[in-house]
């Protein structure tokens, strides 16, 4: 998750990459993102494999995936994320994120473990947050 | 919803966040952050216990700092002692800065296991669910050995809940990744498939990853899960919207699971049990049957979800390629997202039918699109999607509309993007050199393709046109008259020089007769260019003007004049000035006939793959080049005919004189022998050397595809060889008894190309190491070995080579070699290096066997009888009966015994059919003349299985007779 200025707000990696190799990637593939226009289309061909994004508002989630992955699956999947994050913080801002990382880090580890969907139904996504937030509030 | 609004509880982490945001420069954040960390190392060093609420508060602040692309070097104990807290928000925490931060740090894997051990144990649900969590996210060969036993059990135990299931596949998905040797298959495995059928679809959604990757690896195994896939995903599709409710997005069922599944399907071909298969037509055509219907919701995300669907469906019907109604359907249904609005369609739908092209039974229906494509390249606003209409004119183009398509690519490349040219041009120089059905038309559309894209024609693609022309006699005259026209052009792309000065030095003299073109004008046309252009051009007309010495005496003064300037002789550039020296002697000492031998035109190029292809696969990863071996076919028999390699020069070879060398035209390795150590004087390496050796060093930009095949060697193909397990031992060696070039060795890591030449004793050979993955091979060390009772018979000198290799780069080896006395074994190619962590070893036998010494010797009849009856001792004489692995053709065993060394004698056998040769084994001390005889059994030839020959081989020595006989025998 990336905003417009290029700050990135959340990044889970899921192959092992270099820290300082991070940053530099994150600051490439946003450029590419930031250099589109809204004619064209959601994928982009990065290196050897491929970034589906989606914008919202000031914010892009850009999600890289290889050739085993289909394509229109994984943006709307990153939509079903988006939901699930609206829903748990009630009209979710980019502040919001900044602010719950953790939580953040907990729902996307709930939908997407290692790279494979684990679960998309919202509800259940979510169910182990409550209880954490049951915890804590007693 | 719980209260989650910012600053609630963790205000410390609020204000340092919105200290960040303030933050005006780089410097002044990085200040800050300076100062947090040191408070945070302060808090955790300091003497006071922390309370769970303040480490969690810390910890986030790192993961924080780390997002901001820091890097945390303390924390990390911290964490681990969260692990082994029993409040769940700190448990929690302390998996999540572990997963997020740690890799392999050997020393506190061991501590994380213990904590992982106890939870998983715990029958806490959620416990388990962190731990699993965290294996799942950093996987590492430790934790395979320390869990892979015991994650399967809890896949597949009866009273595990369902959310653990999900985690434990997908866990187990990332230990099979790692370590696959660690995940033993078993019981469970079959227990694993039966998931698909579980009633919680979230459950079943991670098996169905899981699945697909064991799958992949172990076909049989999971054979059954094709079955299971199938009644699953019938089930799916069939379901109203609202019986799956959970799992139902936007009135689309379960469209995530629909695509894993139907991914997993395309791991296997199409089910054999008719009535599996039945079923799986009937999901495909229903899923098609929808994509027609009337949406269920107007909202975008429904077609979205549904499409996703209709394109995994898609991808599987071509996988299959089995059912040409779907296939048809396929196309139509893709055909229409041609021309939708969403500009995500369009992209995916060029994507799809591209592959859908190379069916043989829908290409005929892609094509009826061509209009649609055409008109997508030009009025398309995203490059992106212009690619994929590329690539996909690229797929359906075919004999009856390569004109066409190659009109409209030529056309589409003056406004292209700069990021695509270069790939554009090399599939148009592929187009047109396929289906040439008329070679002007192939020659005008490469000099277009220079007028118009001058800087992204790479040196592949001039360097193949001049192959084609050389080749082709029937285009000489018209490539000559027509780059004449194009160099009119006051300014002409520097390619066009090149291509220019080498086939008017060629073929000039073909359009010399028109007065207008006559040879003075011809030689004013090239050197007007001259002083424009580059040394290695420059070096290149040079050789031009000495060529132009022997097509047109009448001009040769006005060349020496011009050799003869002091901006050529006295030229600052060494390799410009040598030329210009030894042309200009040669020119003025040679008589007519030594010139016209040494300038005599190139003979015809061996035919081998187009670097062209080459170098677009390079470009885009093997998968989208797919009609290799269908161009190889149709080319070998469309241009010269031959198969086998055409001897290369051989003035060249056996008398390597500066000048003919220095011409750049010649056999290329002999260069380093000759004075001209020069980058130019190579220009033509590369047409001839295979496509293996092209390989070289990747372009500076293009980006490496290997890294799916890496991933492959490294998980499955690399073991370490034992240093002893020479490979396939005389297999390869029997490539190269009848010729000197070739790909020794390949394999999924490394390639090994050859180059060889002998002359009487001596001989060079050159040994080129491909790294074909992405990755650095160190401690790169190639050793030559000789037994010892080689070493008194073959004298080999190598030089050591860089011990790295950088991924895809190709690193040369030169081996120079001395004959002393015959010999029989050959030597050993040791090669061991690492590669990741492994090292790897490998061995083959170099192919310099004794044949490479031969000479060959002409003589009459008479003397070969007579020769032959002196040799008729049986210790001479060494006879072998065997059966032909190849079908008989005169015209490559002729070859192959030509390739052998020896020369063929023609009509010197009474018996027209016999094949009989004879040529002189030199070594350092004796030299062996030799004679062979070889008889196939034509009153045998009814079936290939009975074809026999009979070869016979006398020579002075018998151990040579022995030898030549082994290794000549293989060859039919």
């Amino acid at each position: 998750m990336v905003n417009k200025q290029g700050q990135t707000r959340l990044s889970r990696y899921y192959e092992h990459v270099e820290l300082h190799k991070r940053t530099l990637l994150e600051a490439e593939v946003i450029k590419n993102c930031l250099s589109r226009s809204k004619y064209q289309c959601s994928f982009i061909e990065y290196k050897d494999f491929k970034l589906v994004y989606r914008q919202y508002a000031a914010l892009f989630i850009v999600v890289g995936i290889n050739e085993t992955e289909n394509e229109m699956a994984v943006y709307e999947l990153i939509h079903n994320f988006v939901e699930v994050l609206d829903k748990y913080f009630s009209r979710v801002s980019e502040l919001d994120i900044m602010f719950n990382l953790d939580r953040v880090h907990i729902i996307l580890d709930e939908m997407v473990l290692n790279g494979c969907i684990v679960e998309t139904n919202r509800s259940r996504i979510l169910a182990p947050l409550l209880v954490l937030d049951k915890m804590a509030e007693t | 919803m719980p209260a989650v609004s910012k600053g609630d509880g963790m205000r410390g982490l609020a204000v340092f966040i919105s200290d960040i945001r303030n933050c005006k420069s780089k410097e002044a954040e990085i200040k800050r952050i300076n100062k947090e960390l040191a408070n945070i190392r302060s808090k955790f060093k300091g003497d006071k216990a922390l309370d769970g609420y303040s480490k969690k508060k810390y910890v986030c602040k790192l993961l924080f700092i780390f997002l901001l692309g820091h890097d945390i070097d303390f924390g990390h104990m911290e964490a681990v002692n969260l692990l082994s807290s029993n409040r769940y928000t700190e448990k929690q925490i302390g998996y999540l800065f572990i997963s997020v931060l740690v890799n392999s740090n050997s020393e506190l894997i061991r501590l994380i296991n213990n904590a992982i051990k106890n939870d998983l144990a715990s029958r806490n649900p959620i416990f388990m669910g962190l731990a699993l969590h965290c294996i799942a996210n950093v996987g590492s060969r430790e934790m395979a050995e320390a869990f892979a036993g015991e994650i399967p059990k809890i896949l597949v135990a009866g009273d595990t809940m369902d959310s653990v299931k999900q985690s434990a596949a997908l866990c187990l998905l990332r230990l099979y990744r790692t370590s696959p040797d660690l995940v033993p298959m078993g019981d469970w495995t079959s227990r694993v498939v039966h998931l698909l059928n579980d009633q919680h679809l979230g459950v079943v959604t991670a098996a169905t990853s899981l699945i697909t990757t064991l799958a992949q690896k172990n076909p049989e195994e999971f054979k059954t899960s094709v079955s299971l896939a199938v009644s699953r995903l019938s089930r799916i599709v069939t379901s109203a919207s609202t019986d799956l409710q959970d799992y139902t997005y936007y009135f689309v069922p379960a469209p995530w699971l629909s695509v894993k599944l139907l991914r997993l399907l395309q791991c296997y071909p199409p089910p054999e049990d008719p009535a599996v298969r039945g079923r799986l037509t009937e999901c495909l055509e229903t899923i098609l049957n929808k994509a027609q219907e009337p949406p269920k919701s107007k909202k975008v995300q429904h077609s979205n979800a549904k499409n996703a669907v209709l394109f995994e469906a898609i991808s599987l019907i071509i996988h299959h390629d089995s059912e040409p109604n779907l296939l048809v359907r396929a196309c139509n249904q893709l055909g229409q997202f041609l021309q939708h609005r969403e500009t995500n369609l369009r992209y995916l739908a060029l994507e799809s039918m591209c592959t859908l092209a190379s069916s043989e039974f829908s290409h005929e229906a892609v094509k009826t699109h061509i209009e649609t494509v055409i008109n997508a390249l030009k009025t398309e606003r995203d490059v992106s999607v212009r690619q994929r209409a590329v690539d996909l004119l690229y797929a359906m183009c075919d004999r009856s509309n390569a004109q066409q398509i190659v009109a409209e690519m030529l056309n589409y490349l003056e406004t292209a993007d700069y990021s695509i040219r270069e790939e554009i041009v090399l599939k148009v120089a592929i187009l047109a050199e396929k289906y040439a059905v008329d070679y002007t038309w192939y020659v005008d559309t490469i000099l277009n393709l220079i007028r118009i894209a001058g800087d992204y024609v790479s040196e592949e693609v001039w360097y193949r046109v001049i192959q084609i022309v050389i080749n082709r006699d029937d285009v000489q005259g018209y490539a000559a008259k027509t780059v004449f026209e194009a160099l009119q052009a006051p300014a002409c792309h520097e390619n066009l020089v090149k291509v220019g000065g080498y086939i008017l030095g060629e073929f000039g003299n073909l359009i010399a007769g028109d007065p207008r073109s006559s040879p003075l004008i011809q030689f004013n046309l090239l050197h007007s260019k001259f002083h424009l252009c580059s040394v290695p051009t420059r070096a290149l007309l040079l050789s031009t003007y000495i060529k132009f010495v022997n097509l047109f005496p009448e001009i040769k003064t006005t060349i020496q004049d011009v050799l003869r300037s002091d901006s050529q002789l006295k030229n600052a550039d060494v390799e410009l000035q040598q030329r210009a020296v030894e042309y200009l002697r040669l020119s003025t000492i040679a008589s007519t006939d030594i010139l016209a031998t040494v300038l005599e035109e190139m003979p015809p190029f061996p035919e081998r793959e187009s670097s062209i292809l080459a170098k677009l696969k390079k470009k885009k990863g093997p998968s989208t080049v797919t009609d290799l071996e269908e161009i190889k076919k149709e080319r070998s028999s469309d241009m010269n005919g031959s198969a086998e390699p055409t001897p290369v020069n051989a003035s060249n070879v056996s008398t390597p004189s500066p000048s003919a060398d220095l011409l750049g035209l010649g056999a290329v390795p002999l260069t380093n022998s000759a004075p001209a150590p020069s980058s130019s004087g190579s220009l033509l390496v590369d047409v001839f050397s295979d496509s293996s050796s092209v390989a070289a060093p990747l372009a500076p930009g293009s980006e490496d595809n290997f890294a799916s095949s890496s991933d492959l060697a490294s998980s499955e193909v690399v073991s370490e060889e034992p240093a002893d397990a020479v490979h396939d031992a005389d297999e390869l060696i029997h490539k190269f008894i009848c010729k000197n070039n070739g790909v020794l060795f390949e394999n999924q890591l490394l390639q090994i190309g050859l180059k060889s030449e002998f002359r009487q004793n001596l001989g060079r050979m050159f040994i080129f190491y491909g790294n074909k993955t992405s990755t650095q091979f160190l401690n790169f060390t190639p050793t030559v070995i000789c037994s010892d009772e080689l070493q008194s018979s073959l004298n080999l000198q190598t030089k050591p080579v860089d011990p790295i290799v950088d991924g895809g780069a190709q690193v040369q080896q030169v081996v120079n070699i001395e004959c002393i006395s015959d010999f029989m074994d050959a030597p050993i190619l040791n090669i061991q290096f690492r590669y990741g962590g492994t090292l790897q070893n490998l061995s083959v036998k170099l192919p310099i066997t004794l044949n490479k010494f031969f000479q060959p010797t002409e003589m009459s009849s008479q003397d070969f009888f007579q020769r032959w009856k002196q040799l008729s001792s049986p210790k001479q004489e060494v006879q072998n009966i065997f059966k032909a692995k190849h079908p008989m053709d005169t015209e490559i065993t002729k070859a192959k015994i030509i390739g052998f060394g020896s020369a063929l004698l023609e009509e010197v056998d009474p018996n027209p059919a016999n094949f009989v040769g004879a040529g002189i084994i030199h070594t350092k001390t004796i030299q062996i003349g030799c004679l062979l005889r070889l008889e196939p059994n034509l009153q045998a030839q009814c079936s290939v299985l009975f074809q026999m020959y009979r070869l016979t081989l006398r020579t002075s020595k018998e151990a040579v007779s022995q030898r030549l006989c082994e290794l000549l025998s293989e060859q039919f």
